[in-house]
């Protein structure tokens, strides 16, 4: 596949692009009321604690919706591929974007279950997502 | 002064260049042809602009998409000014004009001049690849979430959006189909329109798909062009020639989460709290419009706005649209009578404002509206923006 476009790395960000490379997807959790905040930020709008900080989550979640790209925007782009926007199983209003891996773009549905696997690109690990194996 | 600032506004003029796939001139050239076509409908010379406004402002990216800022604009025309703002942090194309009508509101300026310049024809054809991506180059801001996963335009994030919305609604291709065949046959009336050629159903379901459910039918196309309008302070609109179109109410607030992922409502996006603002801002219903000049960056976008405005029912849009008469030049509601950005050419929602006073003018020619319509409902959107204006001419 064409080489990914990273993202630029600041601190905020930093743990939910290079967690993968302990096999774990960081979100952003307050400590204090449990809540996810993503994207991440040190603040909880729900208790207003400062105290948020990276929370490996269980890598699993839903397709809340997709779309197969048929279209080769630039040379070489194998097509279709699947963008999707998965929510993770902890709390249903943590929305990631990712391309749906290891199945074909037919297989992929609403509310299909699936789990994260990471693919190093440089120094980070971009998360992915595939159907729930077992 | 009415407690809402707006309705001491009216536009008083319109002004629009040649609009092409490959421009005869630069787009400040462009720009310059609209700006004094509009100064001059509007009955006032360059020494009575006194504010200027565009969105997103200048971006010299070489992409075409706003080659041209307000700073360019106001030098080229030698314009003094009590006031100008061009950005792109506002509830989409409209907030130019939301801006504006707080700057008279405040006592800065009276006549605004109001533009959105495209060049990006002429930048797909030479060095801006038809990407939002630079590969080697990382990503920052918002759109960095996006970014790894070959997310090279802006038609790819809609269609999430877009997609869930056919799920949602069941509504099928043959009635989405209905906006581009409509608006291809307003296009045909159109004598600035990119496409004229009229496309049936079948063609339409034969087009390419982009991504689903997007095919290349349900998107709008990139031009090189300028539309400028003027908006007046409303007891200086009064003495001028045009019948003021009044700014009877507009909808610019954001009340969601301001994302492209984690936006609350995905389905029908930022436009229903927009929609209730501008509702509420005004006694006029949804059965008052005349007509629509909804928008069209996505064929969805329009089929959203039907829905959002009121126009039918939450997911009703698949049965209003059916057949397509009820928003055909003849119809109920017409809707993007002039071919709308997806067959007359992407003029970011300006070309729609544009088309709305030419209308309301009576000046529309072939494809003038029966009935001499007086109202018309307009608008903006894509993911977490959003804008909306309701247009009276009395």
């Amino acid at each position: 596949m064409t080489t990914r476009v990273l993202p630029a790395i600041d601190r905020d960000n930093q743990a939910y692009w290079t967690s993968g490379r302990e096999g774990m997807l960081a979100i952003h959790r307050c400590a204090a009321c449990a809540y996810y905040v993503h994207p991440p930020v040190p603040f909880c709008p729900r208790c207003e604690s400062r105290d948020v900080a990276p929370h490996a989550v269980s890598g699993r979640g839903r397709v809340v919706t997709f779309t197969v790209n048929h279209k080769a925007w630039v040379p070489g782009l194998p097509v279709p591929y699947v963008l999707a926007l998965v929510a993770i199983d902890e709390q249903d209003d943590v929305r990631i974007p990712c391309n749906i891996v290891d199945c074909s773009p037919d297989e992929v549905a609403f509310d299909m279950a699936v789990e994260v696997v990471f693919e190093q690109a440089e120094d980070l690990w971009v998360p992915l997502f595939r159907p729930v194996q077992s | 002064m009415s407690r809402f600032a707006e309705k001491d506004t009216a536009i008083t003029g319109v002004g629009m260049s040649e609009v092409s796939r490959g421009a005869s001139k630069s787009a400040l050239a462009l720009t310059v042809d609209a700006a004094l076509e509009a100064i001059a409908d509007a009955g006032l010379t360059r020494a009575d602009i006194d504010g200027i406004a565009t969105w997103p402002g200048e971006k010299a990216d070489g992409s075409g998409f706003s080659p041209v800022g307000c700073a360019a604009l106001q030098d080229a025309l030698r314009l003094e000014v009590g006031w100008y703002g061009g950005g792109g942090e506002a509830p989409g194309q409209y907030g130019a004009v939301f801006n504006a009508i707080g700057a008279i509101a405040a006592g800065l300026c009276r006549n605004v001049l109001i533009f959105r310049t495209m060049y990006e024809a002429t930048a797909r054809k030479t060095a801006y690849a038809n990407s939002l991506l630079r590969e080697g180059q990382r990503q920052a801001g918002p759109f960095s979430w996006y970014a790894p996963y070959y997310t090279y335009a802006a038609a790819l994030q809609q269609a999430l959006f877009f997609n869930l919305y056919v799920h949602k609604s069941g509504i099928t291709p043959e009635q989405v189909g209905q906006i581009a065949v409509n608006q291809r046959r307003n296009a045909a009336l159109n004598p600035k329109a990119i496409y004229k050629t009229p496309i049936t159903l079948d063609d339409y379901l034969a087009s390419p798909l982009i991504a689903t459910p997007l095919r290349i039918y349900d998107c709008d196309v990139p031009i090189d062009g300028a539309a400028a309008i003027i908006v007046s302070r409303m007891d200086v609109a009064r003495d001028l020639p045009n019948p003021p179109i009044r700014i009877e109410a507009i909808g610019s607030s954001m009340r969601y989460r301001n994302s492209w992922t984690q936006l609350d409502a995905l389905d029908t996006q930022a436009q229903p709290k927009v929609a209730e603002m501008m509702w509420g801002r005004t006694d006029l219903k949804p059965a008052d419009v005349d007509i629509a000049q909804l928008y069209d960056g996505f064929s969805f976008h329009t089929i959203n706005w039907l829905e959002n405005f009121g126009f039918c029912e939450r997911y009703g849009a698949k049965d209003f649209i059916e057949g397509g008469r009820r928003i055909a030049l003849d119809g109920d509601l017409p809707v993007n009578t002039g071919g709308g950005a997806m067959s007359g050419g992407r003029l970011h929602a300006y070309g729609a404002v544009h088309e709305a006073c030419t209308q309301l003018w009576g000046r529309a020619g072939a494809r003038q509206v029966k009935g001499d319509p007086r109202v018309c409902a307009t608008s903006t959107s894509g993911g977490p923006l959003a804008g909306a204006m309701l247009l009276v001419r009395d």
